[in-house]
C-alpha cells in the first residue's frame, strides 16, 4: 500500500468477550498503541469498562449518499464542549471527507448500538478518539476497495484523497458519492488490515477551526462549528424547543424537603386557572432517591404560563415524616459539626511515614480548615423533557448527558421492552452534571402514561432547578503541615469531610468512595516524608450529585490554598514552594498511592505525571510574569491541579480597590491534555472554566434551613456575570503530543480556578479566604 | 384576543392579557429562539426587541406590546447591526452551549443601536444582565467590539 511508513503502529492484541461492532466472532482487534496496553490488563479500563463499551463499526457511524453527502453520527451529548464538531472532525479527517459536505446526525440513546453515550467525566475524546478513527479508516478502505473493483485494478493502487478515490498510476478519480453504493455492500474490513493516517496527513485534527481569517498558505477550508449558524439565528433545537400540536405543558410542585410526601392537596383554585387541563399526583421516592422523581403534584395545561399559574394556586400540605432528619437539615449547623469533627481522626485513606513525629518535631506548624458550600449546576436551560406514549411505544425528547439511563428507566417504568422506547437527545443548554440524572424524564414518562397518545412536556422553572438540583457536596477540609527550620515540609495531614454521591443509590455510606477520594485527595502528588490522609464521616441530607469537576473542586481549593499558606509560613515564594512540594519530574502510579480508580483509566497509560504538573506551573507563571513587582492592592495567585487525566495551572492577576471592589486584570491558564483534537474548543472550555470558577470563588452558595433550599432564583444564587469576567483570559495549550494518551477537557480546567483567585486576593490584600464564596468577606 | 406584530407579521393570539410575551412567543406563536432562563428578569435569555429596545420578554405582559413592533432572534438578521453582531459571534466562536446566546445577541444589538462604539466598561454595564453559565463573556466582549468596528468600516 502506498502509505507513509510512520502511520500509527497497529498491532494485533487479544481482546475479551464483549467486543462488538466489527467482524463478529473475531477475537482480534487492531488498536492504536495506547489501546494495546489496555487490552493486556486484566481489569477493563477506559471505554471498555463503560456500560456499552465502544463500537467502531463504520456502518453505525458513517453513511455516504450518492450525492456525496457524508453523514456522521454523533452519539455523545453536545452541551457546549463542541463534541458535535470535534468528534466529526476526527471521523471526517480519517475518512478524507471534505468538511463542506459533511453533516452530523445525533444518535438516539442506544448504547448497544453506539457504545457508551454517558457524556460526563470528560471522557469523550479519551474513549472515542481511537474507535472513531478506526470506523472512518474502515469506511475509507471500503471506498478504496469499491474503486478498485470499478476500475478492475489492485486495491493498493487506489488511494482516498479529499472526497475522491484516486487511481494513482493513471490519475483517474471517482468521487465518494459515485462509490457509495458499491462500498456500502462490501464487508467491513478486519481491524488488522486498517491503517490510520499519520499526523502529517491530518487536515482538520489539531488545527484551528472557525471562519478562515487570512491564514496564509493554509488552503484547507477550516471546519466551522457544527451548530454555530443555528445558534446565532435562534434555530438550534434544545429540549424545550421540541413541541407537538396537541402537547400538554406540565410543571410539577415537588416536596420542598428531600423525602417528604404529599399529605393533601386542594386543587380547587388551580383548576379555575384558564388553560389548566388537569392535575395529577406523581409518586416520589424516599432517600436514597437515585434518579427517581421526587414526586409531587403536576399541573397540566395548554401552555407553560397556565401551568405555572395553576401550580401557584395549588394548596399542598406536605408530610415531612418520611424525610426523617432531612427536615431539620441546616447547612450552617452542619458545617460547624463537620468543622468540629475534622479536629479528630477519621478513617485512614493513605498513610506514609510517621505523621505524629513529623508534626511533633516540626519547627513551624501550619493549620487551616476550608469550607465549600453546596452548589447547583444551574445550566441556563433548566431541566425539561417531552414524552409521548402510543401503541405500546414510548418516545422521549430531552437534553440528556446520559440517554441510556433515561432509556432504561423509561422502559422499566412503563413496562416496555427496550426496543419499544426511543430516547431522542436534543442539544443541551448546558449540563455540568445536572443532565446526567434523568429524574425529569421520568416525570414526563409518568404523565405520558396517563395521557396515552399525547405528548407531555415537563418544564422545570429556575426555582425548581435550584430547589431540586443534585447538589455539589458541601465540604470541610482540614489541613495541617509541619515545616522544618528552613521551611521544608516534613509532614502533611489532610482530613476531608463531605457527603458521598453514593448516598443517592444506597444507604448513606457516610464516607467518600474511591471515585470521590481519587479526585485529587488520595492522589496528592507531593514529595513529603510523612503524609496522612483521613476521611471522617459526613451524612447526606439532600440529593448529592456530580457537578462539573465534582470533588476535585473542594480538594483543589483546600490543598492549593494551603500550599500558599505554607509558603507564606516558610517565607518562600509560592511558585518555588509549590514546585518543591511537587518534587522532581516522575510518574506516580495511582494504585501505589491507594487510588485504584484513576478516572476508570489504566494506571500504566495514565499515571500521575509530576513532570506535566510542573510543566503547567512553569508555563502559566512564565506567561503571567510571575514575580514582577506589584503595586499596592495588586497581587498574583497560583494554583495547579491534575484531574480527568489532564493538567491545569492558573495564575490570576487581581486588584482590590480601597472600596474593596475586586478587579480581575487577567488570567493565564496553562493546560496539558496531551494530544489536542480541536484546540479552539479546548481554549473555549478553559475560558468557560475560568469564568465558572470565578463564580464559585466569589458568589455561588446553596444553603438550607429546616431542610429547605433558601435560594429561589438568580438574585439569590449568583454566578459570574460580564462585569466579573477578566479583561483577558490567556490560554496556553502545551504538550500536544500524539504519543501520549489523550486527557479530558471539559472539567479539568475548573478545579484550580477558585484557589488561584483566592491566593491572588491574599497576595493583593493579605486576606486569606477559607470559606467560599468570598461574598462580602473583602469589605 | 391580543394582536401583536412579531418580526413584521401580525399575529392574533387568544391568550390572557397578562401572559408574558416569552410564553406567547414560545408556546403560542412557536418561535422558540427566545429562551426561558429565570422568568424574573434576572438572566436575559428571553431578550427580544420591542420597538428596537432590548426587552426581557419573561416579564413583559403581551397586552403591553400591542401596537408595538416585536423582533426576535429569528429575524434579527434583517437588522444590519444585528447581522453584524451575528457575524462577529461566528467569527470569534463565542457560543458554547448556545442557550443564552440568542438573548446575548439581542442585548448586544440593542446596545450597539444606542452606542455604536462602546467601551469595555459600557459593555460590562450593558451586558451584565445577561447570564452565561458556560462563561463566554470575554469572547462576547470581543465580539461586540468587532461588530462595532465592522459597523464603522461600513459607515
Ligand atoms: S428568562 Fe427573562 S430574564 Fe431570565
Ligand atoms: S453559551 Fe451556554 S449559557 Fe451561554
Amino acid at each position: 500500500m502506498n502509505r507513509s511508513s510512520d502511520s500509527l503502529i497497529l498491532e494485533n492484541v487479544s481482546r475479551r468477550s464483549f467486543l462488538k461492532g466489527l467482524a463478529a466472532g473475531s477475537a482480534l482487534v487492531l488498536a492504536a498503541k495506547w489501546d494495546l496496553a489496555l487490552a493486556q490488563q486484566e481489569k477493563p479500563y477506559g471505554a471498555e469498562a463503560m456500560p456499552g463499551g465502544w463500537v467502531d463499526d463504520p456502518n453505525v457511524f458513517i453513511r455516504i449518499d450518492e450525492d456525496g453527502t457524508v453523514t456522521i453520527v454523533n452519539h455523545r451529548a453536545e452541551m457546549g464542549q463542541g463534541i458535535r464538531t470535534s468528534l466529526v472532525m476526527v471521523a471526517a479527517d480519517e475518512l478524507g471527507a471534505d468538511w463542506q459536505r459533511v453533516r452530523v446526525e445525533q444518535a438516539p440513546g442506544n448504547h448497544d448500538k453506539y457504545g457508551n453515550q454517558n457524556t460526563d467525566g470528560s471522557r469523550s475524546m479519551r474513549h472515542w478518539f481511537d474507535p472513531m478513527r478506526r470506523a472512518a479508516a474502515a469506511a475509507r478502505t471500503m471506498l478504496e476497495q469499491a474503486a478498485a473493483q470499478r476500475w478492475g485494478v489492485p486495491v493498493d493502487e487506489c488511494q482516498a484523497g479529499v472526497h475522491v478515490v484516486v487511481h494513482e498510476p493513471t490519475g483517474r478519480k471517482l468521487a465518494f458519492g459515485e462509490l457509495a453504493r458499491t462500498a456500502r455492500e462490501l464487508p467491513v474490513p478486519e481491524r488488522s488490515t486498517l491503517t490510520l493516517k499519520p499526523r502529517e496527513a491530518w487536515r482538520y485534527l489539531g488545527k484551528e477551526t472557525g471562519p478562515q481569517q487570512n491564514v496564509t498558505g493554509d488552503k484547507v477550508q477550516r471546519p466551522l462549528a457544527i451548530d454555530g449558524q443555528e445558534i446565532v439565528t435562534g434555530q438550534a433545537v434544545y429540549g424545550a424547543d421540541v413541541g407537538f400540536d396537541d402537547m400538554l405543558y406540565a410543571v410539577v410542585a415537588r416536596p420542598p424537603i428531600y423525602g417528604a410526601e404529599v399529605a393533601s392537596v386542594d386543587q380547587t383554585e388551580a383548576r379555575k386557572v384558564p388553560g389548566v387541563v388537569d392535575i395529577r399526583q406523581i409518586d416520589g421516592t424516599r432517600q436514597p432517591g437515585g434518579f427517581e422523581p421526587l414526586g409531587g403534584v403536576a399541573v397540566l395545561a395548554e401552555n407553560t404560563w397556565a401551568a405555572i399559574q395553576g401550580r401557584n394556586a395549588l394548596k399542598i400540605e406536605w408530610d415531612n415524616g418520611p424525610a426523617g432528619d432531612n427536615a431539620s437539615y441546616d447547612t450552617r449547623v452542619f458545617t460547624e459539626e463537620l468543622m468540629q469533627r475534622a479536629e479528630s481522626a477519621g478513617q485512614v485513606i493513605r498513610s506514609e511515614g510517621d505523621i505524629e513525629s513529623a508534626l511533633g518535631n516540626a519547627e513551624t506548624r501550619v493549620q487551616a480548615s476550608y469550607y465549600m458550600p453546596h452548589m447547583a449546576q444551574a445550566p441556563m436551560e433548566p431541566p425539561v423533557a417531552i414524552a409521548r406514549m402510543s401503541d405500546g411505544h414510548a418516545e422521549v425528547w430531552a437534553p440528556l448527558q446520559n440517554p441510556q439511563a433515561a432509556h432504561d428507566g423509561v422502559a422499566q417504568r412503563l413496562g416496555l421492552e427496550p426496543n419499544a422506547v426511543t430516547v431522542n437527545v436534543t442539544l443541551l443548554g448546558g449540563g455540568f452534571g445536572r443532565k446526567s440524572k434523568p429524574d425529569f424524564v421520568f416525570e414526563a414518562a409518568e404523565l405520558a402514561k396517563a395521557y396515552k397518545g399525547r405528548a407531555v412536556r415537563v418544564q422545570w422553572t429556575r426555582e425548581d432547578d435550584l430547589h431540586h438540583a443534585y447538589f455539589h457536596a458541601l465540604s470541610v477540609d482540614r489541613l495541617e503541615a509541619g515545616l522544618d527550620a528552613g521551611g521544608k515540609a516534613l509532614g502533611w495531614r489532610h482530613r476531608t469531610l463531605s457527603p458521598s454521591i453514593s448516598s443517592l443509590f444506597a444507604e448513606d455510606p457516610m464516607h467518600k468512595g474511591n471515585f470521590e477520594l481519587g479526585m485529587g485527595f488520595n492522589t496528592l502528588p507531593f514529595n513529603i516524608p510523612a503524609i496522612q490522609l483521613e476521611n471522617p464521616p459526613a451524612s447526606a441530607h439532600v440529593r448529592i450529585g456530580w457537578f462539573r469537576a465534582v470533588y476535585n473542586l473542594s480538594h483543589a481549593f483546600a490543598i492549593q490554598s494551603f500550599v500558599a499558606e505554607m509558603a507564606e509560613a516558610a517565607g518562600r515564594d509560592h511558585r518555588d514552594y509549590l514546585l518543591e512540594l511537587l518534587g522532581p519530574a516522575r510518574e506516580i502510579n495511582p494504585q501505589a498511592v491507594g487510588d485504584d480508580w484513576n478516572y476508570g483509566e489504566s494506571p500504566d497509560l495514565y499515571p500521575i505525571d509530576v513532570g506535566r504538573l510542573r510543566g503547567v506551573v512553569e508555563k502559566a507563571t512564565a506567561e503571567a510574569g510571575w514575580g514582577k513587582q506589584r503595586p499596592a492592592g495588586r497581587g498574583m495567585g497560583l494554583a495547579v491541579h491534575h484531574s480527568f487525566a489532564s493538567y491545569a495551572a492558573v495564575v490570576f492577576d487581581v486588584e482590590v480597590q480601597d472600596d474593596s471592589s475586586l478587579i480581575i486584570h487577567s488570567t493565564d491558564i496553562a493546560f496539558d491534555c496531551g494530544p489536542q483534537v480541536n484546540p479552539e474548543r479546548i481554549r473555549s472550555q478553559m475560558e468557560g472554566a475560568c469564568v465558572m470558577g470565578i463564580g464559585i470563588a466569589l458568589q455561588s452558595e446553596i444553603t438550607l434551613e429546616e431542610g429547605r433550599v433558601q435560594q429561589d432564583n438568580f438574585h439569590q444564587y449568583e454566578f459570574a456575570r460580564m462585569r466579573h469576567a477578566p479583561r483577558a483570559i490567556r490560554v496556553h495549550l502545551i504538550n500536544d503530543n500524539p504519543d501520549i494518551a489523550p486527557g479530558g477537557v471539559g472539567e479539568p480546567g475548573l478545579p484550580p480556578v477558585a484557589p488561584a483567585l483566592c491566593n491572588a486576593i491574599h497576595a493583593a490584600t493579605g486576606k486569606r479566604i477559607r470559606r467560599l464564596p468570598v461574598g462580602n468577606q473583602l469589605s | 384576543m391580543v394582536t401583536l406584530t412579531i418580526n413584521r407579521e401580525e399575529h392574533k393570539l387568544d391568550v390572557p392579557n397578562d401572559m408574558p410575551l416569552l410564553w406567547a412567543l414560545r408556546d403560542v406563536v412557536k418561535l422558540t429562539g427566545t429562551k426561558f432562563g429565570c422568568g424574573m428578569s434576572l438572566c436575559g435569555a428571553c431578550t427580544v426587541h420591542v420597538d428596537g429596545q432590548a426587552t426581557r420578554s419573561c416579564v413583559t405582559p403581551v397586552s403591553s406590546v400591542e401596537g408595538k413592533s416585536v423582533t426576535t432572534i429569528e429575524a434579527i438578521e434583517m437588522d444590519p447591526i444585528g447581522r453584524r453582531v451575528q457575524e462577529a459571534w461566528l467569527d470569534l466562536g463565542v457560543a458554547q452551549c448556545g442557550y443564552c446566546q440568542g438573548g446575548q445577541i439581542m442585548n448586544a444589538t440593542g446596545l450597539l443601536k444606542q452606542n455604536a462604539n462602546p467601551s469595555d466598561q459600557q459593555i460590562d454595564d450593558a451586558m451584565s444582565g445577561n447570564l452565561c453559565r458556560c462563561g463566554t463573556y470575554t469572547r462576547i466582549r470581543q465580539a461586540i467590539h468587532r461588530a462595532a468596528e465592522a459597523g464603522e468600516k461600513r459607515a
